[in-house]
Order: C-alpha cells, then structure tokens, then sequence
C-alpha cells in the first residue's frame, strides 16, 4: 500500500483525476483553483496527456466536449464565476451525452464577488444554469481524503453514465492541506482503445460504423423521446449515486445539515454542544443532486430543530424542507461574502434557535 | 489524546507557512491525523502571513478552522497585537522577542519570550529564526514527537540543501523555556 | 458502360434540406470529395456549428459532432488531443465564426491548430431568417438593416482571412469563391491544400468560401450568383493570405 502523502488541496484534487484515468485538460486561470492548471501543464505532459489553457471558459468547456465526444477523459476545472460561464456547455454536455469531469472550486458571489470560500454555487451546480431539462451529479466532499477518493471515481461515473460528473469543493478546501492517501493509477486510455471501448464516440467511421454526437432533434417527437432516455439515466442515477453520511441521530435535540467544510465546522460544534448536555446530529449530503432526501426521515422524534450551516443565503434550505416534509422547524445559521461562522458562532447561534422552537 | 490547535503568524518571508506545515508533516508521520489551513478568509488582510495547524492523535480532525488557539506562535509586532486574542485561556504564546519589543497583555496565558532572530544570527544563519520558534514550541508543547520533526527536515534538507540539516537540527534545540 | 461520374461516398445518399441555388451543397460536395479522393473518409472527424449547416452532419458521410454556437474550433482544439492522427475539421458559416464564435477562431489560429475550417461567407444569417451578419456589406439590406447596412449604425464589416493572416500561427489561409465553375474547381483545390497543410503537419488552414443565400439575399440563384461574383467579391478579394509549402 502506497503511503499517505501531504499535499494542498488544490493538486490532490488534479492527482487524484489523473489517477483515475483523466488524460486530458482544458482550463482558464481563476481564483481559488489556479494551481489546478498549473500542476496539470507539468504533470499531464509526462503522463501521456495533454494540457491545453483555453482563451476562456467558453473555450474550456467547450474544448472538453470535444475531448469527450472524441472519447478522452477530459478534465476542467473552474471556480463559481467560470462556472457560470461554462452553463451552455454543460447543457450540451448533457444533451449530446457527452462525460465530462467537473471541479468547482467555489467563492463567493453574485457576480465576481470574492475570492473567499462561499457555497452559493448550490443552486447553480444542483439545478443547472444551461437551457433544457438536464442533471449533473454533484458530489461535495468534506475532505480532502473524500475529495481523492470522488474525483478518482468520477471519471468512471461520467464515462457509465455518458454524462458530466460535477465535484464541488469550496475555495477553502482547495488551498488546505491534509495527509491523503493515493490510490493506484487506473489503466490509460489510449486513442486506439477508443472505438473499442466508445464506440459511440467520434473516432473516424473507418470503425464500422459512423458515429455523430448531438444535441440538436429537430422533430419533436424525436426530442421527446430523447429527453425521456436522458431522465431514464437521471432515475438510475438517483438510485446508485445518492451519498449521504448521517451521525447521531437517534436521540438529537438539534440536527445540522451541512455539506463540504461546513460539515466540519458542525461536526465541532456537535462536541461543543454534547459537552454543554445537548445532543446534536448531522446529515451530511455528500451527493448535493441526487440530494439525500430519504436521510431526512430518520431524524427521530426527538429532534427539535434541524439546522442548515451554509456558506449562504439558505440556498440548501429548499431542498432540506422537501426531505423534513413540515415534522421539524428548519432554520438557517450562516454567514456569506467569504466570511467564515466559528464553531462556537454556530453553537450560540444554536442555542438560540432552540430557545425560540420550545 | 486531545486535539491541538496551533496558529503561526508573521510577515511573508518568515517562514510561518513552512512551520506549520513541518508540523503537519510531523504529525503525519507519526500516524495523526492533521490540517494545515494558509491565511485564508477576512483575516488575511493586514499584511500578515499565517496558517492553522490542527493535530488530532486519534480521530480524524473535525474542522481545520479555529476560534481560538492552544499555542500560538507570533513572529511580528502586527500579530502580536492581532492574534494575542486567540490563545486560548491557559494556553501558550510564543513571542519572537527579537523583533517585538512590545509585551504581552494577557495574564491568563503562558507567554514564552524567545530571540529567534537573535538565536538564529549567532548560529550563523538568520533563516533559521522559524526553527528556533518551531523548537521553542514542541519544547514546551510536544505536540509531535521531536524525531518525526527529524524526519521531516531530513525530508526537506536534502541533496542541494543538505548543508542545511544540521545547523536546523541545532536551531531546533537552541531554546528552552525556563 | 463506363461511368463518366459517381458521386462521392462522402455525401450520404439523401436531398440536402438546404434553399434552391444556396452554395452549402457545393461546399459540402467539394469538401467530401476532396476526403474521398484522398482516401481520408474513414479517418475524419468534422464538427458542425449552429446556423443552417447544423444539421451537416446529416449529409456529410464522416463522423461529426455539433458544437455550440461559434464554439466550433475549441471543440475541434479538444477532439485533436484525442486523435492526433485523424483529419479534423470544422464547418462554420459568418454569424458562428465571425460573430459569436470570434474569439475562438482567433485563438485556434494563434495555437496553430492542426485541423482546417472552411468558413462560408454568405454574409448574412440564415437559419434565423436573414439578419445582418458581421459580413454583410455596406448598404446591404438584411432583416435588422432594412434599408441597408450603415457604417454610422453598424460599423465595418469583417474580413477574417485579412485579420487572421496578421496572426503569425495559420500556415494557410485562402479566400475562394463558389461563383463558377472554374471558381468552384479552385475551391476544390484550396480545401486540398487545407487537408495537406493538416497532414503536413503544418499547423491551421483556413479557406472562406463567399457563398450565396438567394432566400435572405432577397434575389434568385443567377442573380444571386451575379451580385457575390460582382459586389461581394469586390469587398472581399479572392486569394491566398497565408501560403504553405506541401
């Protein structure tokens, strides 16, 4: 077994989809991410892949779905701004069935806003900002371990699927470091496995048979039936891709919901809590779509508040009140702008709410 | 064991963001688990470099972002005046008295004066400031074991840098508190 | 018998859905063609852009992908790190190449991408019913410029083998026209060039068809023919703007 390794987050994020298969990147620099492209013009080339910067987002994204439709696994990497920019290709991506692995390394907004940690990326990233009915599978991890581990994996999830795969990592995890450990290379792909391995993808007809990857169905009826085989996908994608972690829920007064570093902050402020006699739980999506709504039916009776910790305006809190269906009161703690809650905050600011639901 | 919060700060260039993360690597090869968060957040403006270093012996560390800190190493009159507050009540700061002639306020927390640039000059190598602060503290507060932090500099003081290894090996003993 | 004609395997045996008189289909045939004779059928990888020719992929007998509006080179740029030993190219009309899609043309050609793009200049937007184009000329009408295209309203328009030839990464650049057939016979060539500029290894080729659009030009296909050979021509001079040693 390989040894655990200390690296910033940022670049085992690049290790670790490289690891996993991905040959092939297209980038544009942005605030907090930009060692991703940096350690991917050095380590791509010596790997047998290709790094290419793009004149912008636009180009990035569209750059991977050439890759992907060609059959590479391709890579790109962004934060929230460059993200938005990427939209329209995420919906190709979706409506060609093109796989597409996605890192959004995200800060804070509306518009170019921060280069501070933020997760008002949520609507963004789990409803989709491109046109047309699409779904991309969003994966946020809590650390970086977890992080290695999703991206490792996510090539292999968007290439079954035939669809992006979106990892979404705050700025803050992006420049952490913490001990991960590796796991082993998987195999290359190599552009003469492609027409064996895709044959949908373009490889050149001299395969047998001719291959086109589209979106564009003119006649309704055709469209119709294509968008139903893609939500087809989307159902078995919310039965084998939803993750969610849940943690002492059975007698919890109070149970946070919170997902990526804020997870963290509420799993201290769970101990904090317990050291003053009050019981706290936690449901830590780890898929953000398909959202874990079913975790939200083993919060006990007990429980008297659930409480959304989040880099945000409550952009979660939506989903949070389909899974709690009215049998608790949600309430939000967070804080925005790249201002980070302390655990202590959050555990004041719990103690409050509780105060108020008695 | 408990969980450790430690907090380095000072000006760029003096080696705050590597003392933390010799400790980081410290503690991980001693089979802990650790974080190491760089200045990030509101609290980087002001001209200072620092990072958080959490080490937790058995558990995986729950959240890398502290509101307050068990040792606290400033390395710069800015720091001390901004993160004297965050040592926690009973906890350790570690002043670099060379360059800040200022005192601590605090009366409930150990404060260790230390000459790092003073020491480090005499030793014949004024980089070295940041390993006498670093020894300073795991003298006072072994948060790692001391061979661990041998490992790391052999790690790093290696090849082109070897020369480097023994002068940081003594920089690394040259205080103690007393 | 002897056959005197057939028709390339590279078009696929059905009626292309394009206008009367409109110069796509000869675009597409000398094209394919060129692919044919050259043996290169089996192993190109085109991509189609949004406007009219969209659905090229439909007549075009290679693989092919779409690319969204304008963004066909940058899918070209991704598809050519997976294959780079395949013949790449990219079919793109006035409004996705030298509007939305400036941009990335411009940075293709300044990487010197070693695919082709063969860029039909027909002046206006089709597809979206006859709206100025970045082409369309001075007094020119068009949907949105009813009494003709005006310098003080709407500017200049463009001329993308001149801007792209003052960029040092294309090794080749031509302007042909599908006026004639002896223009359409040199057109044919341009594209021969552009695919062994490609295989040499040369880096980018670029070739501008001038094509008609008799629907939104508002004229018959002679008279369309006439006014691009006569007035289009004029403003957009036919030649080679980057040569190639091949």
């Amino acid at each position: 077994m390989s040894e655990k390794v200390l690296m910033k987050g940022n670049e085992a994020f690049a290790e670790a989809v490289i690891r996993g298969g991905v040959r092939f990147y297209f980038g544009y620099p942005i605030t907090p991410q930009s060692e991703i492209p940096e350690f991917m013009s050095r380590e791509l080339p010596k790997r047998g892949g290709k790094f290419l910067q793009a004149e912008s987002e636009l180009g990035a994204i569209n750059m991977a779905y050439g890759c992907g439709a060609a059959g590479g696994n391709g890579f790109i990497s962004s934060s929230s701004p460059g993200i938005a920019l990427m939209q329209e290709g995420m919906s190709f991506l979706c409506g060609a069935e093109v796989p597409v692995t996605l890192l959004n390394v995200s800060r804070g907004g509306p518009g170019i806003g921060s280069i501070q940690p933020g997760q008002a990326d949520y609507n963004q990233v789990t409803r989709g900002g491109g046109n047309g009915d699409y779904k991309i599978p969003v994966f946020a991890p809590a650390s970086i371990q977890e992080a290695v581990d999703i991206l490792y994996e996510a090539p292999e999830i968007a290439n079954r699927y035939r669809n992006p795969v979106m990892v979404l990592a705050d700025g803050l995890m992006g420049q952490m470091m913490e001990p991960v450990l590796l796991p082993e290379p998987k195999p290359d792909l190599t552009s003469a496995d492609i027409p064996k391995v895709k044959p949908w993808a373009i490889s050149g007809s001299e395969k047998g048979e001719r291959s086109v990857v589209k979106s564009l169905r003119l006649q309704p009826e055709v469209l119709e039936a294509h968008v139903e085989h893609l939500f087809e996908k989307y159902a078995e994608m919310e039965k084998e891709l939803e993750r969610v972690e849940c943690e002492s829920l059975e007698d919890a007064e109070v149970v946070f919901v919170a997902f990526g570093t804020m997870a963290r902050l509420a799993r201290e402020a769970m101990e904090l809590l317990e050291a003053q006699g009050i019981r706290a739980g936690l449901i830590r999506p780890i898929s953000l779509w398909p959202f874990p709504y079913a975790a939200f039916d083993r919060i006990s009776d007990k429980t008297r508040a659930v409480v959304s910790v989040e880099l945000s305006m409550g952009q979660m809190l939506q989903d949070i009140n389909l899974g709690v269906k009215g049998r608790v009161p949600v309430r939000l703690v967070h804080r925005v702008g790249g201002m980070l809650p302390t655990s202590i905050e959050v555990v004041e600011k719990t103690k409050k709410i509780l105060e108020e639901v008695r | 064991m408990a969980t450790s919060k430690l907090f380095f700060a000072g000006s760029g260039g003096q080696g705050v963001l590597t003392m933390g993360q010799m400790l980081t690597y410290a503690a991980m090869y001693a089979d802990m688990n650790a974080t190491w968060l760089p200045s990030y957040g509101p609290e980087m403006r002001g001209g200072t470099a620092n990072c958080t270093v959490v080490i937790s012996p058995d558990k995986p560390v729950s959240c890398p972002l502290i509101y307050e800190a068990d040792d606290v190493v400033v390395m710069n009159l800015p720091s001390l005046i901004k993160f004297e507050s965050l040592v926690k009540a009973g906890g350790n700061l570690f002043v670099n008295s060379s360059l800040i002639e200022q005192k601590a306020t605090r009366e409930d927390i150990n404060v260790y004066y230390v000459p790092a640039n003073d020491i480090a000059m005499k030793l014949g190598n004024a980089r070295t400031a940041n390993t006498v602060m670093l020894g300073a503290l795991v003298s006072v507060a072994p948060v790692v074991p001391v061979e661990m932090v041998y490992k790391i500099m052999e790690k790093t003081f290696s090849g082109r840098k070897a020369h480097l290894l023994d002068i940081n090996k003594t920089a690394f003993h040259a205080w103690k508190a007393v | 018998m002897k056959p005197v004609f057939t028709v390339t395997k590279g078009m696929l045996p059905v009626s292309t859905s394009y206008c009367p008189g409109c110069t796509h289909g000869v675009a597409h045939r000398i094209i394919m063609e060129t692919l044919d004779e050259m043996g290169l059928l089996g192993k190109t990888l085109g991509v189609a852009p949004i406007g009219c020719s969209v659905v090229a992929h439909q007549f075009m007998n290679v693989d092919m992908c779409e690319a969204a509006h304008g963004r066909a080179p940058a899918v070209a740029s991704g598809i050519r790190r997976v294959h780079p030993d395949k013949v790449v190219f990219t079919y793109q009309g006035d409004g996705d190449l030298a509007s939305i899609g400036m941009g990335e043309i411009v940075h293709a050609a300044a990487r010197g991408e070693k695919f082709s793009t063969f860029f039909i200049n027909n002046g206006i937007y089709g597809m979206t019913g006859g709206q100025m184009a970045p082409t369309t000329l001075i007094g020119q009408r068009s949907t949105t410029s009813v009494d003709g295209r005006t310098r003080e309203q709407a500017g200049m328009p463009l001329k993308i083998c001149e801007l792209l030839a003052t960029l040092d990464g294309p090794a080749y650049i031509e302007r042909v026209s599908l006026d004639s057939p002896a223009h359409i016979r040199a057109a044919k060539k341009a594209v021969r060039k552009a695919f062994e500029v490609q295989l040499a290894g040369k880096g980018f080729s670029f070739v501008e068809l001038l094509s008609t659009c008799p629907t939104n030009w508002g004229l018959t296909p002679p008279e369309a023919m006439k006014r691009m050979k006569e007035e289009v021509a004029a403003y957009y001079p036919l030649g080679v703007y980057r040569d190639a040693e091949v």
